[in-house]
């Protein structure tokens, strides 16, 4: 047991665990969030010392490598925006900031597991860690949306779970580990005749586990969940589901199929898989979205599309493709955040997530009201942001693997989008506005907006800085 | 003799989870579900798994079933049963469609191909399993320590979850 790969958890579960007793003894809540973002520093600080470490550790259960160290990092810089930003939008539940804060951290260090373990019982394990801390997260308001909200997410969850276990019970059944290295030997064998289809068993499990982190990462057939839950969770919530625990869904998917289902005589078949639940993704997600009058279901839907264009990189089984979903998870992390953080900075002024209500916001106050166009932009994909980079990697990625027909869905995806993300620019710049009150944002809020619009910007002008680490974290992988 | 016994566990098994999904009764279904989770632990005593049969009576048959039925004591329109909805007939078709589904994998794959795989700690049949469970799941070198720990968290995680859900806001 090396307790050295596994600081940066320990040191995040510490932090999680001094707020919630500090929680008793300070008067002054706001203090919590600046021991939740300062603490932060500590793991992240272990991550990138971790960096280029090459291990396994607790009998291969805690796999430590580039790969998961990139993701570990994602999360935690997610995880300390979403605080940032959450320091004013908190007074809406005044008694419970501490729990708050702790109930993100653990949710934090549950996703990071997720990333970094290579057997299928801690994968489970640290996803249900992720899961519960945001089931209670999303019902935090205790309004009935927010709880109709926590009460959806919590059952659909579940179930998913179920499916999820049941899955790797057929593969836990077929081929005797959960340790994916030694799945992936015996796959080798079950399958070196031929095709998938001589083990059904050995292909349902796959297709359950496929459905089981596609909950996750929002992907169709399982995204009703979506719309509901992101209306109704508080906003920094909202943003965390949409990056965070999508973020982790596709380390998981990308280190269970290239480790334990990488061989070429069946990757061609989940391949497959993901490019056709990519393509109904994205189209259903975009269409439905237009017809949206509630940002942050707009954003939900729009989520539903992204986990699609990200499923373009996994169908795309090379090093490119993989390098793609890296990068796009980072980019789409920063804009759809920095999209989020100014949706918070306006509501906690207007009260309203309603697209009609930021009618002639620019007026009122035009630095908010540009990022938030800025993020949007991204979204779609044009240049010089962050969007347009990750999509022309992963869709060039998707094309020298002979996917020209997912990748023109995908374009022609892309245009639907900029229907519905310039409407509510157009409403932003164009329409009238409501009243002459400007929008207050105070300095957290200003930081973070500051951090994801500079962060879409750089990486839309020199994304290498991004795609180098993108590419030696994926070296992992065959 | 094991065979016999796990038909008649089988049975009873299978026909007390459908009465659970298909009894209108809330508080029948919640007393049929304990029968059910009797009858896994039945299943797992047939295995020689004595501990997890023991843990499967504690923990499902007893605490579980006994939250539940307080559960529904203490829930108002009782009587009504579950609601009605119209996606019976959908739900019926899509989850036989799974049945048939699960089934045909079942029948279809040739299992005995499982050969060999290094076990965390070899067990002989006929002895106690509790001793061996531990070391599997405490062992130093190959035992499942990390998902231990990370379920002490998880539970730790649910706990404040459920009290900030329970609790008021504003002054109690």
């Amino acid at each position: 047991m090396n307790f050295w790969l596994l600081s940066p958890e320990l040191s995040l579960c510490g932090i999680a665990l001094a707020v919630v007793l500090l929680d008793l003894v300070i008067e002054q809540k706001k203090v919590l969030a600046v021991i939740s973002v300062f603490g932060l520093i500590i793991p992240i600080a272990f991550t990138i010392a971790l960096w280029g470490e090459q291990q396994a550790s607790f009998s291969g259960m805690l796999v430590v490598d580039n790969f998961s160290l990139f993701f570990k990092f994602l999360i935690l810089g997610i995880s300390a925006l979403v605080i940032i930003s959450s320091v004013d939008y908190v007074k809406k539940f005044a008694r419970f900031q501490g729990e708050y804060y702790a109930l993100i951290l653990f949710s934090t260090g549950g996703l990071m597991l997720m990333c970094s373990t290579g057997e299928l019982i801690s994968i489970y394990i640290a996803l249900e860690l992720a899961s519960i801390s945001l089931y209670a997260l999303v019902s935090f308001l205790k309004d009935p949306k927010s709880s109709e909200a926590g009460l959806k997410y919590m059952i659909l969850g579940a179930i998913s779970s179920a499916v999820l276990l049941l899955g790797m019970a057929f593969v836990f059944g077929i081929t005797g580990s959960t340790h994916l290295d030694q799945i992936a030997d015996k796959v080798s064998t079950l399958v070196s005749g031929g095709q998938l289809w001589d083990s059904p068993a050995l292909l349902f499990g796959i297709v359950l586990m496929v459905a089981g982190f596609g909950f996750k990462i929002a992907s169709v057939p399982f995204q009703m969940w979506v719309p509901d839950v992101y209306e109704g969770a508080p906003t920094p919530i909202t943003a965390f589901l949409s990056v965070a625990s999508k973020a982790a869904g596709f380390a998981v998917i990308l280190r269970v199929f290239y480790t334990a289902f990488g061989i070429e005589a069946i990757s061609a078949d989940w391949g497959m898989i993901f490019a056709v639940l990519g393509a109904i993704s994205m189209t259903l997600g975009n269409v439905v979205a237009i017809a949206q009058t509630n940002i942050k279901r707009m954003l939900g839907y729009s989520s539903i599309a992204h986990a699609g264009y990200i499923m373009v990189g996994l169908a795309a089984i090379s090093t490119l493709g993989k390098s793609g979903v890296l990068f796009f998870l980072a980019g789409y992390a920063l804009a759809n955040l920095g999209a989020f953080i100014a949706i918070i900075a306006i509501s906690n002024k207007t009260g309203s997530d309603e697209i009609s209500d930021y009618s002639g916001m620019s007026r009122r106050s035009p630095v908010i009201s540009f990022i938030l166009a800025f993020c949007l932009i991204s979204l779609i994909g044009i240049p010089p942001t962050v969007g347009f980079m990750a999509k022309f990697y992963i869709f060039n990625a998707a094309i020298q693997q002979d996917l020209l027909w997912l990748v023109i869905i995908a374009v022609l995806n892309s245009t639907i989008s900029a229907y519905y993300y310039l409407r509510v620019v157009k409403v932003i710049y164009i329409g009238e506005p409501l009243s002459d009150e400007p929008i207050p944002s105070s300095i957290p809020m200003r930081v973070s907006l500051a951090i994801t619009s500079i962060g879409v910007l750089v990486l839309g002008i020199y994304p290498w800085i991004v795609l180098r680490l993108a590419e030696t974290a994926v070296v992992t992988f065959p | 003799m094991t065979e016999l016994a796990f038909w008649v566990i089988a049975i009873v098994l299978v026909s007390s989870a459908l009465a659970v999904v298909l009894l209108r009764n809330v508080f029948r279904a919640a007393l049929l579900l304990i029968v059910c989770f009797f009858g896994v632990a039945a299943l797992y005593i047939t295995l020689n798994a004595d501990f997890l049969a023991a843990a499967q009576v504690l923990i499902y048959a007893g605490a579980i079933g006994i939250l539940l039925l307080f559960a529904i004591m203490l829930t108002r329109d009782l009587h009504s049963g579950n609601p009605f909805h119209r996606l019976h007939l959908p739900a019926l078709v899509l989850s036989l469609l799974l049945l048939a589904t699960i089934i045909g994998v079942v029948i279809g794959t040739d299992w005995t191909t499982i050969s060999e795989v290094p076990q965390v700690v070899e067990m002989p049949l006929d002895e106690p399993t509790t001793s061996y469970i531990a070391i599997a799941l405490f062992d130093q070198d190959n035992g499942f320590v990390l998902p231990f720990e990370i379920a002490s968290v998880l539970l730790l995680a649910a706990l404040i979850g459920a009290v900030v859900l329970v609790r008021r806001e504003g002054k109690d």
